[in-house]
């Protein structure tokens, strides 16, 4: 017993163990691998940095959509509203911005609003009504749905202020437009929040024993709350950067994006800190889907093929991560 | 030396009973990570035979118990034979049923979200031949079996709305008829374990317990019985194997052993019997708190007061009440009324009462419900410790993981938690274990007021000690401690003063001389004719 205990106390920091170490970086290595095999048999056109900083820009709306997705993950509900937030705060911007000439800043500050909105009116049911948050926020973005095909007249909304415009795709930095940077700070403050405060502990513990955190005093409800709020602003902002990628509102193809979204919060789950929903994992599995389906598609192969590629990733990741495990529980669901 | 069947051809030990075992097990060994849970365990368990399996906190009962189940694959080089019969390892999903082994685990292992009816007839809902389910037979079936344990919960109530004690007897039920079906099937002995079953049982219900081993054992089927109440253990086992870091340490037939010996066995020292420290008569200590008609749940308007650095304990049959003290003075549970009056003139009305202003006050309340309600099994030990205070090292705008790393590993030394690796999760660690990290989370803060449920559930008996010198040094120190439990040994050992209650009040006081182990258990039973009723009653109480 002595002995085992002086080895478990010198192998301490549990990521030095080599085991552990490789399955926190492996996603990252199979995403190098990734971009080598497509460099390889595309060396000219897959190869240049212009076509990553396309890929890096133009799936900027589908990270903070995967970081909208693992906050209230984290806190224990599932939030599948934020595809149709998108929409509706993309929709929201060309209806305002284009047909009732408001200007852009403020119009804005309102599509942040409608995103805590939508996470207040989730909260709502999923909280105070104790329905599971699945339904609600499945009966939320049929609703929201509906409400943005009445709102554009179900048609594309172009003209939008060519403020947004430049802000998003404009400006370049290191050659990768600034979209990429808006969804990099969202990384950098979740991931801060998530590891280095102690609400990140709270919403951690509100996630996997409610009844323990509420006997350690913590306000759950509220805890809960916040985190669908935190959940419906940030699915907004991917609205808003969605909007100036595109340049106008596009009432249908935001709900593409949930799925994806979804696949890189549950794959972003198996890399960097295993076992958690973790930002700097999430935004590692969008990048590293977005590759494979961007060289996929340069490579000419047929459409259903990317999405072949995005399940089948998916589900080979946490497999993969599942069986390093051994028989031990998984941590997530 | 006897020469004993063993269908594993090893030399059985002296002494060992002479018919096939039910259960032959050899060189059974278990690593994880690194750590060695189990080096190398052979033992036999005869057929009729209640069997003590001992052993301090994380000696790897559990893990053996679990490497039966199925559920952990063991090291290699382990041989198992079941009623003669060879058995490869690892057992595959679904052994146990086949060879006649029913469990109960150490967590149960019942399905919170689903009712009563399906976790009680589980084995038989999932494999039924006929591909149709009758209801009302399966309900009938239920019905009967809880009836055979003297049982009336509602077959249609989910298990997670139930209390401790009743989940306890559900697996318990559980693991009898799955035994009982199995041994007519087969028509061989089957094998129940049951891996401390008894923390939360009342008096009442580990003679009911008790009484069911009995009856198994007498058809032939032998029982494997956990627990780190040693009277217990001297009460219904036959034979003893005691395990040590994994190891054999010794094997000890019950009737010609002594409690002293056990408990050295057990610890590998000898340690003083868990004597009641001659209780003087009763200091009166200065209030800290008066509680004025406290009411919710079972519990009937109460008054009481608890004094300042005094251990008072609160016990009584299942269901009169007392154990829901320490929540609904927490403000865990709804409170139907009253209202707590501190020394220092705060006067706080127990429905604004939360568990986060209860924190606010000083105090602090270990519930007994370990997985539930106290700790996160998939979070690091870390984590759990300093969940209340995780502000405390949030400076300069960072979260301080390595002075948090570095507290944890001081109390968990502190507190004796093996292994003490703060970054390992809750649920590697050994149920007593996990309860030592728990306790350490509360003492650790320092609250004016402990309100403890069941606080030693789990903990081997070196441990116990300890945990109780550390209350009692806490309580000399000025803090207040109110206990609730159902272990009369345990109240003994560490109240100035115990309250009995019977239908949701106060119906006796204990203090002095006859605050003894025997005193407790007495006045629990005087406390049914006080009240006038044989079974425990519904929890219909007017207030
Ligand atoms: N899943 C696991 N991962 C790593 N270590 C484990 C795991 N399960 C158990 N252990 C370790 O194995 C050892 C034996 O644990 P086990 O649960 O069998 O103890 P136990 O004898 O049942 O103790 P207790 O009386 O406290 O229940 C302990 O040191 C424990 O930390
Ligand atoms: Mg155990």
């Amino acid at each position: 017993m002595t002995e085992t205990v002086s080895t478990m106390t010198q192998a301490r920091p549990a990521g030095l163990h080599l085991g552990r170490l490789f399955e926190r970086i492996a996603l990252l290595v199979v995403w190098v691998g990734l971009i080598a095999i497509f460099g390889a048999l595309m060396p000219q056109s897959f190869l240049n940095w212009g076509n990553f900083s396309i890929i890096f820009a133009s799936y900027a709306p589908a990270a903070l959509l995967a970081l909208a997705i693992i906050v209230p993950l984290t806190a224990g509900d599932y939030d599948l509203s934020v595809g149709a937030t998108l929409t509706l705060s993309s929709a929201l911007i060309g209806v305002l911005n284009v047909w009732h000439h408001l200007p852009i800043g403020l119009v804005l500050v309102l599509a942040l609003a409608a995103g805590a909105v939508v996470g207040a009116v989730n909260a709502l049911f999923i909280i105070f009504f104790r329905i599971p948050s699945l339904v609600v926020t499945l009966g939320t973005t049929s609703l929201m749905t509906g409400i943005v095909q009445w709102m554009t007249n179900s048609s594309t909304i172009g003209g939008i202020d060519n403020a947004l415009v430049m802000a998003v795709v404009g400006g370049r930095l290191f050659g990768v437009p600034y979209a990429f940077y808006y969804a990099a700070a969202a990384v950098v403050v979740l991931g801060y929040v998530f590891d280095y405060t102690p609400l990140g502990r709270r919403l951690l513990f509100v996630g996997r024993g409610r009844e323990v955190a509420r006997l350690n005093g913590i306000a759950v409800d509220r805890v809960r709350f916040g985190a669908l709020i935190a959940s419906g602003v940030l699915a907004a902002a991917a609205g808003i950067v969605y909007a100036g990628v595109l340049g106008s509102a596009d009432p249908y193809s935001g709900l593409n994006f949930l799925l994806p979204a979804f696949a890189a919060a549950f794959l972003g789950a198996t890399t960097i800190l295993p076992g958690r929903f973790n930002p700097w994992g999430a935004v590692v599995a969008v990048y590293f889907l977005a590759t494979g389906i961007t060289g996929l598609t340069m490579l000419g192969i047929p459409l259903w093929v990317t999405n072949v590629f995005n399940g089948g990733a998916l589900i080979l990741a946490v497999t993969i991560s599942q069986l390093t495990r051994g028989r031990e529980a998984s941590d997530i669901g | 030396m006897s020469d004993v069947p063993s269908a594993i051809g090893r030399v059985a030990e002296p002494g060992a009973p002479r018919a096939l075992p039910v259960l032959d097990v050899a060189d059974i060994a278990k690593t994880f990570g690194g750590a060695k849970a189990l080096r190398g365990v052979s033992f036999s368990v005869a057929p009729g035979e209640v069997h003590g399996l001992l052993g301090k906190n994380g000696s790897g009962k559990s893990t053996l118990v679990k490497i039966l189940a199925g559920f952990h694959a063991p090291d290699h080089g382990g041989r198992l034979a079941f009623n003669g019969e060879m058995v490869d390892l690892p057992l595959k999903p679904g052994d146990f049923r086949r060879l006649g082994m029913s469990f109960v685990h150490q967590n149960l292992g019942l399905v919170p979200s689903l009712t009563v009816l399906e976790n009680l007839r589980f084995a038989h809902l999932t494999t039924a031949r006929s591909g149709y389910i009758d209801w009302r037979a399966e309900r009938a079936a239920a019905r009967e079996a809880l009836g055979r344990f003297g049982l009336s919960i509602d077959t249609a109530e989910r298990v997670d709305r139930l209390s401790p004690v009743e989940r306890a007897l559900l697996a318990i039920v559980r693991a009898f008829e799955e035994i009982r079906v199995a041994c007519a099937a087969t028509g061989k002995p089957g094998l129940v374990l049951l891996d401390e079953p008894t923390p939360f049982l009342p008096r009442e219900g580990v003679e009911k317990l008790f009484g069911l081993i009995r009856s198994i054992a007498a058809t032939g089927s032998s029982v494997i019985f956990i627990s780190h109440d040693i009277d217990e253990v001297m009460t219904i086992t036959d034979r003893i194997t005691v395990l040590r870091d994994g190891a054999l340490a010794g094997a000890l037939e019950t009737a010609k052993a002594t409690h002293e010996e056990v408990v050295e066995m057990i610890v590998g020292r000898r340690i003083a019997r868990l004597g009641t420290p001659g209780h003087q008569a009763a200091v009166a200590k200065p209030a800290f708190l008066r509680v004025s008609g406290v009411a919710g749940g079972a519990l009937a308007a109460t008054d009481l007061v608890v004094g300042k650095g005094e251990i008072l304990g609160v016990t009584g049959l299942i269901g009169s009440g007392y154990e829901e003290l320490p929540y609904l003075i927490f403000g865990a549970r709804p409170c139907r009324a009253g209202a707590l009056d501190f020394v220092d003139g705060a006067h706080v009305p127990l429905a604004a009462m939360s568990p986060k202003r209860a924190l606010d006050l000083g105090l602090a309340l270990l519930p007994g419900d370990r997985q539930g309600a106290s700790g996160v099994d998939s979070l690091p030990i870390v984590d759990n410790m300093f969940l209340p205070d995780v502000d405390r090292f949030f400076r300069f705008g960072l979260l301080n993981r390595r002075a948090m790393v570095r507290e944890a590993f001081a109390l968990g030394t502190r507190y004796e938690v093996r292994p003490n690796d703060p970054a390992m999760k809750l649920s590697a660690l050994s149920g007593g274990n996990a309860q030592k990290v728990l306790i350490a989370r509360w003492m650790n803060r320092n609250p004016r007021l402990l309100l403890l449920d069941e606080p030693t559930q789990g903990v081997d008996v070196g441990t116990r000690v300890q945990i109780f010198a550390a209350l009692r040094a806490a309580a000399a120190a000025g803090m207040s401690v109110l206990c609730a439990s159902s272990d009369a040994e345990q109240l003994a050992e560490i109240c100035d003063r115990v309250l009995i209650f019977a239908r949701g009040r106060v119906c006796a006081e204990i203090t002095g001389p006859d605050l003894t182990k025997d005193g407790i258990a007495e006045a629990c039973y005087a406390s049914i004719d006080l009240t006038g009723r044989t079974a425990p009653a519904a929890p219909a109480l007017a207030s």
